[in-house]
Order: C-alpha cells, then sequence, then structure tokens
C-alpha cells in the first residue's frame, strides 16, 4: 500500500474531456487571461523570486445584469457557473458570496468522495461526480489533490452485512464498481483496526476502491479560477437581501452592493437555502442543522484509505499532512450557529477509539461545525421552483461535498436547457408526488 | 451544551438528558385533506434563523414532552412550556418580547 496515491491522481494526462466535450480553452476573448499552472511555471517565478504570481482569480464589482446569477459561491455554486460556461457556453455570469469564497461547508466537510448508494438516481450523480473529480486537475489546470484512495464503510451487525451486500448488488447494476469483502480484507487494508471491538465486530465491509478525498479548498479555489478566467465575476462579500420577480419571473436580486438584474437566477446556498427560498417566495421541505468534525494533531501515515463505521457512527481519514479527519453525527435540533453540542463529539470519538484503539492517545487540534440543509428524504433537491427563472440546488445535507461536480453539471444542464436526467428525479414535486429518494433508509446515516 | 427546564419535573435538564422533537404546534392533516396540505404538514418546516418553538422529550428524565422557545441563531432560551397547547402562552411571547422585539413565528407575534 502506498501513501502516495494522491500524487498518481495529479499525474495523468488528459486534455480532452473523457465525458464527451472537448475542454474549453478558454477562448473568450474578455480581458480575463489565465497563466496555465505547470511544472515550467513553478521554475519560471522562482527564478524571478515568485513576484510574478497573480491572484487566482479577480474581485471585481457587480455588472448591471448578468445572464445567470448564482448565489453562494462554494463548490455547489461555483460547479454550476462553470459548467454553464465550459458545457453551454454561457459566460456572463456571476457568483454572489456573502461570505468568502468557499468558506462555508466546502471548507468544513472531511472531504470523503464515493458513490456507492442503493438508489439508481443519486448512484448517477455521484458516480458522475466521482469520475469527474478523477480528471478535474487537468481540466482545471489546479491540483485539487484527488486521492483514489479507497472508502471502506464497516459492517457492524447483520442488518448492515444485508444492507451492504444489498447495496454491492445494486451498484454492480448501476455500474458503480463496489464489492463486499470480509474482515480478513479490512484488516488488511487498515492494520490498525480492531476488529473485535468490544460493542460491534466487523463483520466485512462495502469497498469502494476508487473512492477517496480530494483537497476540499482547492476544488473551490480551482472552480473559482477557471469561471473567473471564462469572464465570469465572482462577487464576494456580498449579501442577497432580496429577490426581484415580475409578473412570476425573476428579474433580478437586491444585494449589499446593489441590486444586479439577471435572465435566470441559481440559488446554491446549502444551509440558507431555506432564507433564499422565502426571498423568492417559496417554502422548502428543508430544515437546517449543525454537522461537526474535527482533525488530530499531525502524525506519520498510518491508515490510507477512507473508513467509515456507521452503526458506532464516525468516520475517519488520514490527510496528506498526518491529521486524522473525523466525522460524526448532526445535532438534533435546528442550529445555524456553525457549532455543535459536544457529546456529539464525545459520541464519535468513543466510537473510534473503539474502532481504532491507537486513537486514544492522540490530540485534537481543531473542532468545527457546518449547517447542512437536510430534507425528508435526506437526498437533495435540483430543481425548478415556482418562481421563474429561479432554481434550487440544495438539501445535500451532510454529504455534498463528494456530489460537486456531478451537482454543478447537472445543475447547469438543468439551468441552461429546462431538463437533465441527473437532476431529474431530485425536484422538488417529489415530496408531494411521493417519488423520494430514501437514502436515509438506504444509507445508513452518514453520506 | 443546551439546557432546558423540563415544566413538568422542574429538572434543568441538558441535551444529553433530552430528544429533539423538531417544529412545534404543528396542525395535522389527515385523510380528506389537500395534497398540498398534507405535503406542507409532512414535509415544510418554518426552519427560521431566529425565534424557533419547538418540541422536546425529557427522553431521559420524566419521560414528558414539553416545549421550548429557542433561538437558532444563537441557541438563546427564551422559555419552555408545557405541550397541551396550541401555542405559547403568554409569559413565553413575553419573554421572547423582551430579547428579539418585533418578533413573529407562523400565526404567532
Amino acid at each position: 500500500m502506498s501513501q502516495s496515491c494522491d500524487i498518481a491522481a495529479v499525474c495523468g494526462g488528459g486534455i480532452l474531456d473523457v465525458h464527451g466535450i472537448p475542454a474549453a480553452r478558454h477562448e473568450t476573448g474578455s480581458d480575463s487571461h489565465m497563466k496555465h499552472y505547470s511544472a515550467f511555471a513553478v521554475a519560471r517565478e522562482a527564478l524571478r523570486y515568485h513576484t510574478g504570481w497573480e491572484r487566482a482569480w479577480r474581485s471585481p464589482e457587480p455588472k448591471k445584469r448578468y445572464d445567470v446569477v448564482i448565489v453562494g459561491a462554494g463548490g455547489h455554486g461555483l460547479a454550476t457557473a462553470y459548467y454553464l460556461g465550459k458545457n453551454y457556453g454561457i459566460q456572463n455570469v456571476a457568483v454572489i458570496e456573502k461570505g468568502w469564497l468557499g468558506g462555508g461547508n466546502t471548507g468544513r466537510n472531511t472531504t470523503i468522495i464515493r458513490s456507492n448508494y442503493l438508489q439508481d438516481p443519486s448512484a448517477a450523480i455521484y458516480e458522475k461526480a466521482r469520475g469527474l473529480y478523477e480528471t478535474m486537475s487537468q481540466d482545471l489546470n489546479y491540483n485539487v489533490m484527488f486521492s483514489p484512495r479507497g472508502v471502506m464503510m464497516l459492517a457492524q451487525t447483520q442488518h448492515e452485512v444485508r444492507g451492504y451486500k444489498r447495496t454491492a448488488h445494486a451498484n454492480a447494476l448501476q455500474g458503480v464498481k463496489t464489492e463486499w469483502i470480509g474482515p480478513e480484507r479490512v484488516k488488511q487494508l487498515v492494520p490498525i483496526i480492531n476488529l473485535h471491538g468490544p460493542r460491534y465486530p466487523v463483520l466485512g465491509a462495502l469497498w469502494q476502491e476508487r473512492g477517496g478525498t480530494a483537497r476540499h479548498d482547492a476544488v473551490a479555489w480551482g472552480y473559482a479560477r477557471a469561471c473567473s478566467a471564462m469572464g465570469m465575476d465572482i462577487i464576494q462579500q456580498c449579501e442577497v437581501t432580496g429577490v426581484r420577480s415580475e409578473a412570476g419571473q425573476v428579474v433580478g436580486v437586491d444585494t449589499t452592493k446593489g441590486p444586479i438584474d439577471c435572465g435566470k437566477l441559481g440559488i446554491v446556498v446549502a444551509g440558507h437555502s431555506g432564507q433564499l427560498a422565502e426571498m423568492a417566495g417559496f417554502r422548502l421541505p428543508v430544515e437546517a442543522l449543525a454537522l461537526q468534525a474535527l482533525v488530530s494533531e499531525p502524525i506519520k501515515p498510518c491508515m490510507d484509505v477512507v473508513v467509515m463505521a456507521n452503526t458506532v457512527h464516525g468516520y475517519m481519514s488520514q490527510s496528506d499532512k498526518g491529521e486524522m479527519v473525523i466525522g460524526g453525527g448532526t445535532d438534533g435540533f435546528n442550529n445555524f450557529t456553525q457549532r455543535g453540542s459536544f457529546h456529539h463529539i464525545e459520541e464519535t470519538v468513543r466510537a473510534l477509539n473503539e474502532t481504532f484503539p491507537m486513537l486514544s492517545r492522540l490530540k485534537m487540534l481543531r473542532q468545527w461545525g457546518g449547517i447542512v440543509d437536510m430534507t425528508g428524504d435526506r437526498s437533495p433537491i435540483l430543481s425548478k421552483t415556482p418562481l421563474g427563472g429561479c432554481f434550487i440546488n440544495c438539501g445535500w445535507g451532510t454529504g455534498g461535498f463528494k456530489a460537486i461536480p456531478g451537482s454543478g453539471w447537472g445543475m447547469a444542464q438543468l439551468m441552461a436547457t429546462g431538463h437533465s436526467p441527473l437532476t431529474e428525479a431530485f425536484s422538488l414535486d417529489r415530496f408531494k408526488e411521493g417519488r423520494f429518494i430514501d437514502e436515509s433508509v438506504a444509507a445508513g446515516v452518514a453520506h | 451544551m443546551l439546557i432546558l427546564n423540563c415544566p413538568y419535573c422542574g429538572v434543568d435538564a441538558d441535551e444529553t438528558e433530552l430528544a429533539a422533537g423538531g417544529e412545534a404546534h404543528l396542525k395535522r392533516f389527515g385523510p380528506g385533506s389537500s395534497d398540498d396540505e398534507l405535503h406542507d404538514y409532512l414535509f415544510t418546516r418554518e426552519n427560521p434563523k431566529g425565534v424557533h418553538l419547538e418540541r422536546w422529550r425529557h427522553a431521559s428524565g420524566c419521560g414528558k414532552w414539553f416545549h421550548a422557545a429557542r433561538c437558532t441563531a444563537t441557541l438563546e432560551v427564551f422559555g419552555t412550556y408545557k405541550a397541551q397547547v396550541s401555542g405559547p402562552p403568554q409569559e413565553i411571547r413575553d419573554a421572547i418580547s423582551a430579547k428579539r422585539p418585533g418578533w413573529s413565528w407562523r400565526e404567532f407575534s
């Protein structure tokens, strides 16, 4: 097992997009020339004491009008803008952000990427995303450190064994490569694991070899740089205070930097989706909860896969810096404070101590929370809304990071053409029609 | 750590003793209601960033369900009250008004 597997992800070739659409070379003719990052560029800049690097994206003042305004410069919002430009040539786009770019859940998650979902619509969009992650560093000319190190979901009860075997079969039919592995293989892949745990023994695992992690900030930065290079405006520290409409059609937004007109509006704001929806005049089947994560002090390489333990409830991977990156469960009550209750950390750390006894002496360095938007069936909403020209992408709940490129791809298609096979099943009216995509049962807890 | 006073047994219960029960004062729509009513009853929630009325159960205590008025933006608790009401009593409304003048939540203010 190699600890350097993440390097491989950024060394491959691939000028052409594997999904059939030629990679745009940013020939927009605007003033937004982007310098190519390469080993040669590093050498060139080293020779002039690194004085030649430019800002990765521009920070312009908003124009009066854009064809498309995206609210929310997190991963999903930026990816939506990027694929609008790249796949559909819609480049008169602004991405408006209340705080700073990638400062919400994009910078707060545990960076896990996998697509081993039970339901077909979920597997389709998450697998699309996982595939796009594989070539993202080349596509964006930005190292997102995608590391396909493998994701393992432990089965620690007979119920989970049956559930994951079922998922493995479903994945086989969906064309998502996963397999059921026994405890011996688990121990081989994760030598630090305790298979006989005091509460729950490890009975096997659902293993997705091509899952992994990526550098979460870099995903937002890479998309932002590519969007800016296409001439799109990324406007940070600009809060939307109202949505304007005429005859049931969106015409613009009011912001702390003044009114901005738009042809179409995309709301991609995670925890604050309900507030934006209220401005746009509709309501959402979404509630905001705090989800926490924490990291330990950095230690030598000890675990080169991602392990999720849903029965005892904790998940963990080791970052390239050596920190153990740990996630747990959400609070049970509505919360917008970006900090959660301490007993959830206690539960998570207790669970992981049982599973990985060597963790017991580790010091934890940082702990934080993000506001996740939870839907009734724990699946996202990518949909048209009751307001014409206004689209919403929300409800990713506890598992949005892994979906960023697929979500942006589908959302861009939906906004540009009015229909996307990737997002069709995730429409807002599925609750009324009883078409749930019930991953809360299918995926256990963490997803 | 959230601490709520149980209006039945009087204990200041911390969060590990309690189970969150979601939004309070939902009007139940069942057979005979319209699709929209049933949908809103089942799925649509106020989800405010601010004053929120919600249900809790003193699960590891006296076991009773009760209500709490709380701010989701600051976690400040305005007060708790018993379950057998269809809206917050006047003293709870006053306590909220003292801290959040001009507040409203559904039909309450």
